[in-house]
């Protein structure tokens, strides 16, 4: 028999960044799903490739869009409304995965100095995508 | 109690975690994947689009081949469904008892939404469309 795992007393932070990947989690796959749908609706039912579709799923923004041939492209995905929705979604799945890397990496490292270092390296790294992401959406 | 965390790669090997340990190694594996290849495609497009730098475009036209495309949707599939098993179970801790028989499902439900795809993929390829 296994021993449990420790109790995560609500209130820290690694109980804050636990709750945060299950609800981002849950999350990303509602906002593919919706913006998957829209793109279908936009006219990419005829386009049914594996990276088309990944492009409407998880960055929805005419830049990325416009490879995937659909006509009109400008029409339905410049606006405000996807440039939220991308910013939010960047903001969740950068956030999610980075805090996965800490985790293993937090896994496989003892000494607290390396434990530091790799922290600092993961929140450069986290800020620099979600900088040039919003760079990206905004000059788009 | 504090988990031992250095344990052998060899003892690590002989231990025998079953259905949870694969798909808990497979989670690991699959997002460390998911992470590596969304942050190269990011960096890499950025260069391209502002300095027209070639191996940018090279590198974005191997992601976007059928053949790196079959492991991209393996990782984001795997990963979203086996998160989503995880998410419900610590949402609902009596499902907990019955991890096996979820863990049982989530295979019976990802084989049909991963192979019908991958099939076409693979068809659609081979016969030149």
């Amino acid at each position: 028999m296994r021993s449990p795992r420790p109790t995560r007393s609500a209130g820290t932070f690694e109980y804050g960044m636990w709750l945060f990947t299950r609800i981002s989690g849950l999350a990303l796959i509602i906002f593919g799903a919706i913006s998957l749908g829209i793109g279908f609706a936009l006219g990419g039912r005829q386009y049914l490739t594996m990276p088309a579709m990944f492009r409407w799923m998880f960055f929805p923004n005419p830049n990325h869009i416009v490879n995937s041939n659909i006509p009109d492209v400008t029409l339905g995905w410049s606006n405000a409304f996807w440039q939220i929705y991308s910013m939010l979604m960047i903001f969740l799945a950068t956030v999610h995965g980075f805090n996965g890397l800490r985790m293993v990496l937090e896994d496989y490292t003892k000494r607290p100095l390396l434990i530091a270092i790799l922290r600092g390296l993961t929140l450069l790294l986290l800020l620099g995508g979600i900088i040039v992401a919003i760079y990206v959406i905004l000059a788009s | 109690m504090e988990l031992s965390r250095s344990v052998s790669i060899l003892s690590g090997l002989r231990y025998r975690g079953r259905a949870g340990m694969l798909t808990w190694l497979l989670h690991r594996i699959t997002g460390l994947g998911i992470l590596l290849f969304v942050g190269t495609h990011v960096t890499v497009s950025f260069f391209g689009q502002q300095f027209g730098d070639d191996l940018a475009f090279a590198i974005n036209s191997v992601y976007e081949s059928w053949q790196f495309q079959i492991f991209v949707y393996f990782s984001v599939l795997f990963h979203a469904m086996n998160g989503s098993r995880l998410a419900v179970m610590d949402l609902f801790p009596a499902l907990i008892r019955y991890q096996r028989e979820l863990i049982w499902l989530q295979w019976l439900m990802f084989v049909p939404l991963y192979g019908l795809p991958v099939y076409i993929m693979i068809q659609n390829a081979l016969s030149g469309v």
